[in-house]
């Protein structure tokens, strides 16, 4: 487990931060740029030193401050993925992703060379100079270069952000395979959650050098009170499972803690995990199990709180499936007319459903 | 093509000596000052900064003369060199190698500099984490990186060098086969009866010399930019 907590003023800015990351997966620092993301990866990293502040992995304490332990950069084994690459350009791809290898501890252990290679693909770019590869192949690079010092703790500070959106895609199914191959804690720094979505489990959301909330991301997405319900997109993020394909009637069926879903048929095998995002714009309520109507999806839930939106005139209904909460756009006047009490039981009606295909191992 | 005399041909080999010593005398300092003044923020900065230029602003004489206090048999380092190691400078071509250097000294470094200011830090950082301890980062990232600039001010304060007089010929004074460079034979020639064929030829080879020096930095220049991927 990673344990950060910093606090660092420069200029008319002030950060002051707690959380923590689990020794496994993507912990997202989301927030808007100049919040401070950055300068929390690199006073991790130890390229920043912060006023004040500890920073422990499994205990081990790379900064602590207040017993005057500082370790530098160079000895604090963090592997990280800048957003510009950051190549060395007199060194051929090879040399670049052996770079840190061979400055790594003799008995640290990792993917070999040849696999760190083929996972990114990047087996006929090893002779080339960084100045003749693109942008997307650079990153993959630099991410292989991350990977290969034999890193304690993986760091990427917007990996994607100088990258055009196919670029983007390129990437991603990358950054989802690193994922799920590396053993260490990832914090990945970005402003865009559609990359969150894509490859966190957990999420620091900060705004203005502070920590709004923190935790799971599925928990965090089926809150309202924070600002990414203001997204045009907002609603929750549920894991999610392939239970079964009907391939006569065209569908899938996937199941959640606390009920289950059908989408058209997909393609992947019974058992694959997956996370699914359902937008509240896209669920809507009714009293009584609504008969004739094409939506495919009607789970019976308990109305559990009505909250406000960013609008005046909608609120977000919180809907308990089973476990599972779902959230739901509607306008006030709606729950007017149907009389909406919390505890009351009603139908919820999803519309569609969104996968996040970044998930699929 | 111009024929040249056993005395002319001394001058031009002696030049090129000069120039060549003074030039891996100064180097390694060079680089080591330009990287303080660049990287290193501490008291005194801006003084050295202006030590390291004096030579540009100050008469090359003034520095000769200085040369002369210092390094001469009764100088404060000349003294102890000849006491102790036997080891005299003036009028001799390391005298002239000597004031050579330091007259093209901010040459260097200011070249240096500029090489240095093209390395982005950013990749010092990168190397930083990925292990790379200071002395590590520098050979393998930031000399290289900062090569072009090495090179440039190592082959200009070379064609500079070639023409040093003011200096040379108060410090190491104007002897044939020991400190009389080419702009001192020029001198020597301009001031002799009959001498301006020589003048002519000399002048011409310095010209050409100093010429062919700064087209090679500037192709060097280009080559090591491409060949670290600038473009």
């Amino acid at each position: 487990m990673l344990e950060v907590s910093l606090r660092h003023r420069f200029g008319g800015f002030a950060l002051d931060v707690e959380f923590t990351a689990p020794a496994r997966g993507v912990t997202a620092i989301f927030g808007p740029s100049g919040c401070g993301k950055s300068t929390i990866l690199n006073a991790v990293a130890g390229l920043l030193r912060p006023d004040s502040g500890r920073v422990a992995l499994d205990g081990t304490a790379l900064l602590d401050t207040a017993h005057g332990i500082a370790l530098p950069a160079e000895q604090r084994r963090c592997g990280v993925v800048f957003q510009e690459a950051r190549l060395f350009p007199h060194l051929n791809v090879d040399s670049n992703l052996r770079y840190g290898m061979r400055r790594a501890p003799r008995d640290a252990d990792g993917p070999s060379f040849e696999e760190v290679v083929a996972l990114l693909g990047i087996e006929g770019l090893l002779g080339r100079r960084p100045a003749r590869l693109s942008g997307g192949e650079r990153q993959r690079v630099a991410l292989g270069r991350a990977l290969l010092m034999r890193p304690c703790l993986l760091l990427m500070d917007e990996p994607l952000a100088a990258l055009d959106a196919p670029r983007r895609a390129e990437i991603l199914p990358f950054l989802a395979r690193l994922r799920d191959a590396a053993a260490m804690p990832i914090l990945y720094v970005t402003h865009a959650l559609d990359e969150v979505d894509a490859l966190a489990d957990q999420m620091v959301l900060m705004d203005s050098g502070r920590v709004l909330a923190s935790g799971g991301l599925e928990a965090l997405t089926a809150r309202t009170d924070l600002p990414l319900a203001a997204r045009r997109d907002a609603g929750v993020l549920i894991a999610a499972r392939i239970t079964g394909h009907e391939a006569s009637r065209g569908l899938t069926r996937l199941s959640f803690p606390g009920g289950a879903l059908w989408v058209p048929l997909q393609t992947v095998p019974v058992g694959t995990a997956l996370r699914l995002r359902l937008r509240a714009r896209d669920v809507a309520v009714a009293l009584t199990r609504p008969a004739d109507v094409s939506v495919q999806n009607i789970l019976c839930a308990v109305l559990r709180e009505i909250a406000p939106t960013a609008s005046p005139h909608e609120v977000f209904l919180h809907l308990a499936v089973g476990e599972t909460v779902l959230l739901a756009r509607v306008t006030r006047d709606a729950v007017a007319r149907l009389g909406l009490l919390v505890g009351q039981e009603v139908w919820a009606m999803v519309k569609s459903v969104a996968f996040d295909h970044a998930r699929l191992p | 093509m111009i024929s040249l005399s056993p005395d002319e041909w001394q001058a031009i080999r002696l030049s090129l000596d000069v120039a060549t010593r003074s030039v891996l005398v100064s180097l390694l300092p060079a680089i080591f000052i330009a990287w303080l003044l660049t990287r290193r923020r501490f008291a005194g900065r801006f003084l050295l900064d202006a030590l390291v230029h004096l030579p540009l602003v100050v008469p090359p004489v003034v520095v000769g003369w200085g040369l002369l206090m210092l390094f001469g048999i009764q100088g404060p380092i000349g003294a102890p060199l000849h006491a102790w190691f036997g080891i005299r400078l003036v009028f001799t071509t390391e005298g002239a190698a000597l004031a050579t250097a330091v007259m093209s000294f901010p040459l260097i470094v200011r070249a240096v500099r500029l090489g240095l200011e093209q390395v982005d830090p950013g990749l010092e950082e990168a190397a930083r984490t990925l292990g790379a301890r200071p002395l590590d980062r520098f050979l393998t990232i930031t000399l290289p990186l900062m090569s072009p600039g090495i090179l440039a001010g190592a082959v200009t304060a070379f064609a500079a060098g070639l023409g040093e007089f003011g200096a040379v010929i108060t410090f190491a004074s104007n002897i044939p086969g020991e400190t009389q460079t080419l702009p001192l034979a020029i001198y020597t020639a301009t001031q002799t009866p009959g001498g301006e064929g020589t003048a002519a030829r000399l002048a011409l080879i310095s010209f050409g010399l100093a010429m062919g020096g700064l087209l090679l930095a500037d192709l060097i220049a280009r080559r090591m930019h491409l060949w670290l991927g600038r473009g």
